[in-house]
């Protein structure tokens, strides 16, 4: 195994609401009323339905209740360990599906001072991202703007399904607001279920949607260069998040070949895709979708042909590795410290100002 | 590309100084829908001219992303006596098949009915462009063989279109198109792979076709380029349904071949399904194998469009995982972003290599000697 290093970010931690009603002391009287009132259930997405293997550690998982619902096990879980320095909350609680805008912005803005009060405002090594209720564009710049005064909050979560592609101009005030916060967007793995979860239609099974996350990240990527995202907004990092890494370089080689044949069709995109992901696209370390041969990940690192890809993650609680093993076999020492240290607070500029922060005080 | 760099023709190479190659991947056009007439009722013609193809999409003619060309075709590529690209075998011959030394070519007929809404419509389409295929091309030039079309959302019609024409040495493959009403390792489709693994065919999956599902998990995008790129994850998701359905768990002679939807992400996507499968593998009882096993023994590959990295030994790396007697050559021909044969593979491969990319490969799997 490769042996973690001491302070390092672990990008992608999933702090679990334990229940819809857990936002109840966070809602106004009015969407108080309305979930108890409606009797409305628990908005727990079948991305990850909590018995599933893949939803959690077997060692992770807690006698009772949803995996990473409690602080201390996170904390004792998946921070100490690693002897991780910040942990960015990413929190998948299922708001994305919730068709009233109105609804999902009041339970995003419940969810984010959720976030601040069970989570940030316990351990100073978390951090956290802003959950946005992106069925309505200026709800959700309004979100991001109430959210970003707190420096704690580093980046803005987004999912990898979607209603309309994450690069359609619609969308851009959020990307513009983001920019303006020094906030990453990340996409994580996920659906609102609102398309099918392929794009060849509805499949059998679970394995089949989590499988297909990795396809729905590549047309996000497209769609992201393609329409110009990066051309408008230099400055804006997307970090894809659960996303699997080992299909970039295959993907960029078909992407580039009808890039250069069709350009015509999209001429602000004036720099070859792979020098597009290279400035705005980062990529967290787990799952990583290789068999364990470190021979195999080292031809992959070098097809990618940049060791600042990649951000380290333990994807926690969700079951992507067993014991310690939360980097794969034969990364070498630089490899190490990049993607654990470096590459995450070059990508994360909030994560700058909290250290000198802390060192003043 | 949009035009060939100087024809072998032109530079006045005898065809036998090029390497033969068989050519997985040519489409023939109609001139019309019109050239179908002969081979339709007079009940399906009145329909056509009233009704129109009545597709999963929304145009009543042409594509709803426009092309980047003509017909998606090769700007050199228009007969000299008139029609669209692809519509003329003598300048088919003239301008690829000589030229090029192309020994076999495989029909791939699109947008001829595959997977059109009304069934009735698509299945007599289907019967229609097969006959066309034997009558307008194979048997008029033996170096073309056809593909059985079938109207693919009606598995017990399409199944019996493929045994129809059981033994017919014209037709070397039955025909899928990857987006469908469903992925493509549903149930509905499974008579298809029944008649075809008894008939003793392979199956192409060329990529395209409108089954009405968005060609992202997100939504519809903006752009052709997207629509394009979108082929390839298209197609991984409908070969990860093959797999995961059990469809070559249950039909284990059933040959498979992914056509013009690149074959890059084959190592990572069967990494992904390996690693997946070990956590999930309850779920799917069926799949007894780890995934990237049966895409070993089950699946070929068409290289056009060929991934073409910066590096050489990155495509090598790829294709020695898939293996180089799975890779069959196909240029696209006449379409827009075809892939010249003798430029398309770098140097450093060696000479069992290459003929078995260029022909062997193809002989071998459709049984040609």
């Amino acid at each position: 195994m490769t042996s973690p290093i001491a302070g390092g970010v672990d990008c992608d931690l999933h702090p679990a609401l334990p229940h819809l009603t857990s936002l109840l002391p966070y809602l106004n009287d009015y969407w108080r009323d309305q979930v108890t009132t409606r009797g409305m259930t628990d908005l727990e997405s079948q991305s990850y339905p909590p018995h599933s293997p893949i939803s959690a550690r077997p060692d992770w998982r807690p006698v009772e209740g949803k995996p990473g619902a409690s602080l201390h096990d996170l904390t004792t879980q998946a921070l100490d360990p690693f002897g991780t320095a910040i942990g960015i909350c990413n929190p998948l609680y299922g708001l994305q599906m919730v068709f009233s805008e109105d609804m999902a912005d009041a339970f995003c803005r419940a969810l984010n001072d959720w976030l601040v009060k069970e989570w940030l405002d316990k351990d100073t090594r978390l951090r956290g991202s802003i959950v946005i209720p992106a069925q309505n564009v200026e709800k959700a710049v309004a979100e991001i703007e109430r959210c970003a005064r707190d420096r704690r909050f580093v980046q803005v979560l987004m999912l990898a399904m979607g209603d309309i592609p994450l690069g359609k101009r619609a969308l851009w005030p959020i990307y513009a607001a983001a920019e303006r916060h020094g906030l990453p967007i990340g996409v994580h793995a996920g659906s609102n279920y609102h398309n099918p979860p392929s794009s060849v239609g509805w499949g059998s099974y679970h394995i089949e949607d989590y499988v297909a996350q990795a396809q729905a990240f590549q047309t996000q990527l497209t769609s992201l260069i393609i329409e110009g995202v990066f051309a408008k907004f230099p400055n804006l990092k997307v970090v894809m998040l659960e996303s699997g890494f080992t299909w970039l370089p295959s993907f960029v080689w078909r992407l580039h070949k009808f890039w250069r044949g069709v350009r015509m069709e999209t001429p602000w995109v004036d720099r070859a895709p792979m020098e597009i992901v290279r400035s705005n696209v980062r990529f967290s370390l787990q799952p990583v979708d290789a068999p364990p041969d470190a021979a195999v990940l080292d031809r992959i690192f070098d097809q990618m042909q940049s060791d600042e890809l990649v951000l380290f993650s333990t994807d926690y609680p969700h079951w992507q590795f067993d014991g310690n093993d939360v980097l794969p076999d034969g990364l070498p020492p630089d490899l190490v410290r990049k993607i654990m240290i470096d590459n995450p607070h070059a990508t994360y500029g909030r994560l700058k100002g909290a250290e000198a922060k802390e060192a003043a005080a | 590309m949009n035009v060939q760099f100087r024809p072998a023709a032109e530079r006045g190479a005898p065809a036998g100084a090029v390497t033969a190659i068989a050519d997985c991947d040519i489409h023939p056009a109609r001139r019309s829908m019109r050239d179908l007439y002969p081979y339709l009722s007079k009940r399906w013609q009145e329909h056509l001219e009233t009704y129109g193809g009545h597709a999963y999409q929304g145009m009543m003619e042409g594509p709803p992303y426009p092309k980047a060309q003509p017909n998606a075709s090769r700007r050199d590529a228009y007969p000299p006596e008139g029609g669209v690209q692809g519509s003329s075998l003598s300048f088919m011959q003239k301008q690829h098949l000589d030229p090029n030394n192309v020994v076999l070519g495989v029909l791939n007929p699109l947008n001829t009915g595959q997977g059109l809404r009304n069934q009735d419509l698509s299945a007599a389409l289907a019967t229609a462009v097969n006959d066309w295929q034997v009558a307008e091309w194979t048997s008029k030039e033996p170096r073309l063989k056809a593909s059985i079309v079938v109207a693919n959302e009606d598995g017990s019609a399409a199944a019996a279109e493929i045994r129809k024409r059981a033994g017919d040495p014209n037709f070397i493959q039955v025909l899928l198109l990857s987006r469908n009403v469903e992925p493509l390792g549903q149930r509905r489709y499974w008579p298809i792979y029944e008649a075809a693994q008894e008939v003793g065919l392979p199956i192409g999956v060329h990529a395209f076709g409108f089954g009405g599902n968005p060609i992202t998990a997100s939504g519809w995008p903006s752009y052709y380029i997207e629509e394009m790129v979108g082929h390839s994850q298209c197609q991984q998701t409908a070969l990860a349904s093959l797999v995961l359905e059990g469809v070559f768990a249950r039909f284990p002679k059933l040959k498979m071949i992914m056509v013009e939807a690149g074959f890059g992400w084959a190592p990572s996507l069967s990494w992904r399904l390996d690693r997946v499968w070990q956590r999930l593998r309850s779920e799917v009882p069926h799949v007894s194998r780890p995934p990237s096993e049966y895409i070993k023994d089950h699946i070929w590959w068409t290289t056009q469009p060929m991934e073409d990295p910066e590096r050489r030994d990155h495509l090598f790396q790829t294709i020695d995982w898939i293996g180089w007697d799975k890779l069959l050559f196909a240029t696209d021909y006449p379409h827009w972003d075809f892939d010249e044969p003798m430029r398309v593979l770098p140097a450093g491969v060696s000479d069992a290599d290459r003929a078995a990319f260029y022909l062997g490969n193809a002989k071998k799997l459709y049984g040609l000697t």
